[in-house]
């Protein structure tokens, strides 16, 4: 399943720009990072056959949510809190409680495992996947396009500026 | 040379879920704990596509496909409430939305 040399590049490339999100000060800084982490996880895709999902995570990832964090971030006047990696007895908690639960599931993973069944030529492109969605998944896809159209009208209304009252 | 297997993905995709995790609880800026929530969406859009290859059977990238629509969705709505917070407070630390504390 896919290249080793590709594979450890793109693991760590995702794993290190992942740190990057969580512990950079800057908020700008963490959404460039998390750039990276989402293009590094479209290479993993490809190694994984997945082309076409890969494409799509870099169009709408890259493309469009990053956009839309980068321009929120840009609106807001965030000189005050960019040093706010300041330290609680919660976050603590929270750090052991994240260490527990990576080491729990890496040990779990850790034992060895057959590589994959070998895969047909449509596999992952546009074509495999297209039937597969107007086909089996037909109503899913329908209700996830109604979804989208009230995630769009519920954003403009909330972040629609009060008239006058208030 | 050692060959790649379905654990090799698992892994990444549990320490992608555990920085999530940690990002989530470890934060307290909005807009980074949404950054954390989307590298928690990923790993599990790596779980299935790796299981999709594993199986040869496509579903699990059909699934991934979903997951991508609805953190857009997501991101869309959740970024319309964090500037209508900013209006309202003036900041977008997540200690300072404590109004419905018991």
């Amino acid at each position: 399943m896919g290249d080793p040399i590709f594979f450890y590049v793109f693991a760590t490339l995702v794993i290190a720009a992942a740190t990057g999100v969580v512990f950079f000060s800057n908020p700008l800084s963490s959404a460039m990072s998390l750039v990276v982490s989402l293009a590094g996880l479209a290479g993993l895709f490809v190694l994984l056959e997945a082309h076409f999902l890969a494409a799509i995570q870099i169009l709408v990832y890259a493309g469009a949510v990053m956009v839309l964090f980068i321009f929120v971030i840009m609106m807001f006047n965030l000189r005050h809190s960019y040093r706010h990696l300041k330290v609680s007895f919660a976050s603590l908690l929270g750090l052991v409680v994240a260490l527990n639960i990576s080491i729990l599931l890496v040990m779990r993973l850790i034992q060895p495992q057959v590589v994959g069944n070998a895969v047909g030529a449509d596999f992952g492109t546009v074509n495999g996947v297209g039937k597969l969605l107007l086909t089996k998944y037909l109503v899913p896809f329908e209700i996830i396009s109604v979804l989208l159209t009230v995630a769009a009208v519920g954003a403009i209304v909330l972040a629609q500026r009060e008239k006058e009252s208030s | 040379m050692m060959t790649i297997t379905l654990n090799h993905y698992l892994i990444v995709a549990a320490i992608l879920l555990s920085l999530g995790i940690l990002g989530v609880l470890f934060r307290r800026n909005a807009l980074i704990v949404f950054m954390s929530i989307e590298l928690m969406l990923n790993a599990g859009n790596l779980v299935l596509v790796a299981f999709s290859r594993h199986f040869g059977e496509m579903d699990g990238q059909v699934l991934a496909f979903f997951i991508i629509a609805l953190a857009a969705a997501e991101v869309s709505i959740g970024l319309a409430i964090i500037v209508s917070l900013f209006r309202q407070k003036g900041s977008i630390d997540i200690n300072s939305v404590s109004l419905m504390k018991g």
